[in-house]
């Protein structure tokens, strides 16, 4: 059968190693695996900065299953308890304290690494044909990972925990006829509580990180079955030699593997840095609200939710309310990122990378990033953070009047993307990577 | 057309161009301030706590003022006793000189009243302060503690400048003493600085009482008590940056040692 057609292991430099790799090849696809992902995996040699994220995600994704385990062992998923054994955990735990640390920067580090993933494939044009699917694989982990996130920042029960979930429970209430109903359905009481917190540990416990590692798996096969692009945007596999392997390919294993554990030791710097020095990051990874145990009874006076929402909750909160209602903004912050899946048909450049793209592409993709990043910081302060404007304006909030020009700015990138890049003045692509 | 589009697009996106080198500049300093130590509600300016966390005589005066003044109504159950052996401290002095209650050594640092009494007699439960320094940060403390003033309107007969119409009295008024506040000139009448600087500068206190300290003596015993809520949020912090700076200096060595490992592998890239 096709177990004995199979040539045996060698090579390895130990014939006690070859026979028992010759075992399991023969029960198990280890070298085919090994070949198609790793070893005869044939990357484009042009890589650049921008390219360690990817693997960077992956490093944070196993930091934050390791590091959570840990932190499952002695966390008590009750209203009672939660708060107090968090600090169990601070104080008591041998080592506990740096476990939580990772695991806490590891959830802001793990949206820093995922942000710059996606502009990586906005600036390359990673997300075109025939990467369609990739991209798509790519937002579902990012929807999750939201997802995974806002259930876990419920889980230590301090003020900005409670509070934070009550803000984004309540924006179900706001969907016509059946949102009173679908926001008691999720909390499981009337008000955040014992039942809300179980079912968010189990969900941030289990079922996110279950789905999250199925569409990591599948967006990584996706990528190995097309192959990976690359900064000039081209396809290295027009140009192969006799054997089949692109000119400009090279194998994964070994020259990115050591390629990324140069950018994972980088990276570590940083972390660690974090971790070890800063790990509050100046209230924005650790909130100082958070410090106080969960009160039902008091409303903080200011709620903001952690800083890798807050673009979205900047929109949610600029959109003027109709009728009384926010459901206008609820929809347009369902809106604004689940566009993203519909990213790869919207352009319809002739190119794909940056560098061959028109001023046009640029100017918006510039905007976009700006506009990100204004309603980013806006969502984390008040409306009142820079004042009103004067009685022409109706006495404003120049905070909210700017969060609305970055909204349409926002949407105006993806919804006239059709129009400003079939209409751009590109550059030819060359026909090889440029390397060097 | 392309003109006209290339205009069409210059006007929708040019207010995003325009706002981006203020945002850039304003994050940094966004990034470094922390929220908690900016102002106090009532937006009175806080003093910068003068505080050192390896100063370990200041962390064991920090600790006898907290269990003899706050550790009354306040507790800090997340704190064992026996924790404080960190400070240099062994288990006896701690039993002789710290816990004035049955408790053993081992034991968090509880209190006996009930929240439900505490919130009969003060109008609310006093906060457990094991990470009141995290939540409010050193410097809000060190203000809030060294702002009672007498104040007549009040249930307790105190009132504070950066907490207004607070529930606690001034634990500590037989150190401090007690004053009054004379004057609190309104807001820009100092001239055209509008905000909470000028209020807060504009705040003066006169002794009615002396206490049993001088004022400077005052504030160092607050630094003390402060310096010892700090720790006492993040018992773990001091050890946590020595860990830190070993856990750099092992990455860092070992930046250079994966760059060549990389070069050596690429020298055969072209």
């Amino acid at each position: 059968m096709a177990a004995a057609e199979k040539p045996p292991v060698s090579g390895t430099g130990s014939v006690a190693l070859d026979n028992a790799l010759t075992w399991v090849d023969q029960r198990f696809p280890l070298i085919s695996t090994w070949k198609a992902h790793l070893a005869e995996y044939y990357a484009p040699k042009n890589f650049n900065f921008w390219y360690f994220f990817g693997g960077l995600a992956m490093l944070v994704l196993g930091i934050q299953i390791v590091t959570g385990i840990f932190l499952t062992m002695n966390y008590k998923p009750d209203s009672n308890l939660a708060f107090a054994s968090v600090e169990y955990i601070m104080r008591e735990v041998p080592g506990g304290w740096i476990i939580r640390y990772m695991h806490s920067t590891g959830a802001s580090a793990f949206f820093i690494c995922v942000y710059l993933h996606m502009f990586r494939a906005l600036l390359y044009g990673s997300h075109r044909k025939p990467r369609e699917l990739i991209w798509i694989f790519g937002v579902l982990i990012y929807l999750v990972l939201m997802g995974e996130a806002f259930f876990g920042y419920l889980l230590p029960w301090g003020q900005m925990s409670y509070w934070g979930a009550q803000v984004i429970i309540n924006l179900f209430s706001a969907i016509p006829f059946i949102g009173p109903d679908l926001s008691l359905w999720i909390r499981g009481d009337y008000v955040i509580a014992d039942a809300t917190l179980n079912r968010f540990f189990a969900l941030h416990v289990i079922a996110m990180p279950l789905v999250l590692l199925g569409l990591v798996m599948a967006h990584l096969l996706a990528l190995h079955e097309v192959g990976s692009n690359n900064p000039d945007g081209i396809e290295i596999s027009k140009h192969k030699d006799a054997k089949g392997v692109p000119l400009d390919g090279i194998p994964f294993h070994p020259y990115y593997t050591v390629k990324d554990i140069f950018g994972v030791v980088v990276f570590l710097i940083v972390f660690a840095i974090i971790a070890f020095f800063a790990p509050e990051m100046g209230g924005y990874f650790l909130e100082a609200n958070n410090f106080i145990p969960a009160n039902p009874l008091q409303t903080p006076p200011h709620i903001a939710p952690v800083w890798y929402f807050t673009p979205y909750y900047s929109i949610l909160r600029g959109v003027p309310p109709l009728f009384n209602s926010q459901f206008p903004g609820v929809v347009a912050m369902g809106v604004s990122v689940m566009i993203l899946f519909t990213l790869p048909w919207l352009d319809r450049s002739p190119v794909k990378s940056i560098r061959y793209r028109g001023p046009y592409f640029k100017v918006a993709l510039t905007a976009f990033v700006v506009v990100f990043l204004i309603l980013g910081y806006l969502g984390t302060e008040p409306v009142t953070v820079w004042g009103q404007f004067g009685a022409w304006l109706g006495h404003a909030d120049r905070a909210t009047v700017v969060a609305r020009i970055c909204t349409v700015v926002y949407f105006l990138f993806f919804v006239l993307m059709p129009w400003y890049t079939s209409i751009d003045k590109n550059k030819p692509e060359p026909d090889r990577v440029t390397y060097k | 057309m392309k003109t006209l589009a290339k205009f069409v697009l210059m006007l929708l996106f040019a207010p995003a161009l325009l706002v981006s080198p203020a945002v850039l500049l304003v994050s940094p300093a966004v990034l470094l301030a922390s929220p908690a130590a900016m102002a106090s509600e009532g937006g009175a300016r806080l003093d910068t706590a003068p505080i050192n966390q390896t100063d370990v005589i200041s962390l064991q005066r920090g600790a006898r003022t907290f269990a003899n003044y706050c550790l009354n109504c306040h507790s800090a159950s997340l704190m064992r006793w026996n924790r404080l052996e960190e400070l240099g401290l062994n288990e006896s002095q701690i039993m002789d000189n710290l816990i004035f209650t049955g408790a053993k050594v081992g034991d968090l640092m509880n209190v006996a009243m009930t929240r439900k009494d505490a919130r009969k007699w003060f109008g609310a439960a006093p906060p457990d302060l094991s990470v009141i320094a995290r939540a409010r940060g050193a410097d809000w403390l060190y203000s809030y503690l060294r702002g009672f003033y007498r104040d007549p309107a009040r249930p307790t007969g105190w009132n504070n400048t950066v907490y207004e119409n607070v529930g606690m009295p001034n634990p500590l008024w037989r150190l401090q003493g007690e004053r009054v506040r004379v004057a609190q000139a309104s807001k820009g009448e100092e001239g055209k600085e509008e905000g909470h600087g000028a209020a807060a500068a504009a705040v003066k206190y006169e002794m009615v009482t002396p206490g049993s300290l001088t004022p400077v003596q005052y504030d160092e015993t607050v630094a003390d008590l402060v310096n010892f809520l700090v720790y006492m949020g993040e018992p773990a912090a001091t050890t946590r940056k020595q860990i830190g700076i070993f856990v750099l200096l092992y990455l860092l060595a070992l930046l250079p040692l994966v760059y060549l490992l990389k070069r050596e592998f690429w020298k055969d890239v072209h």
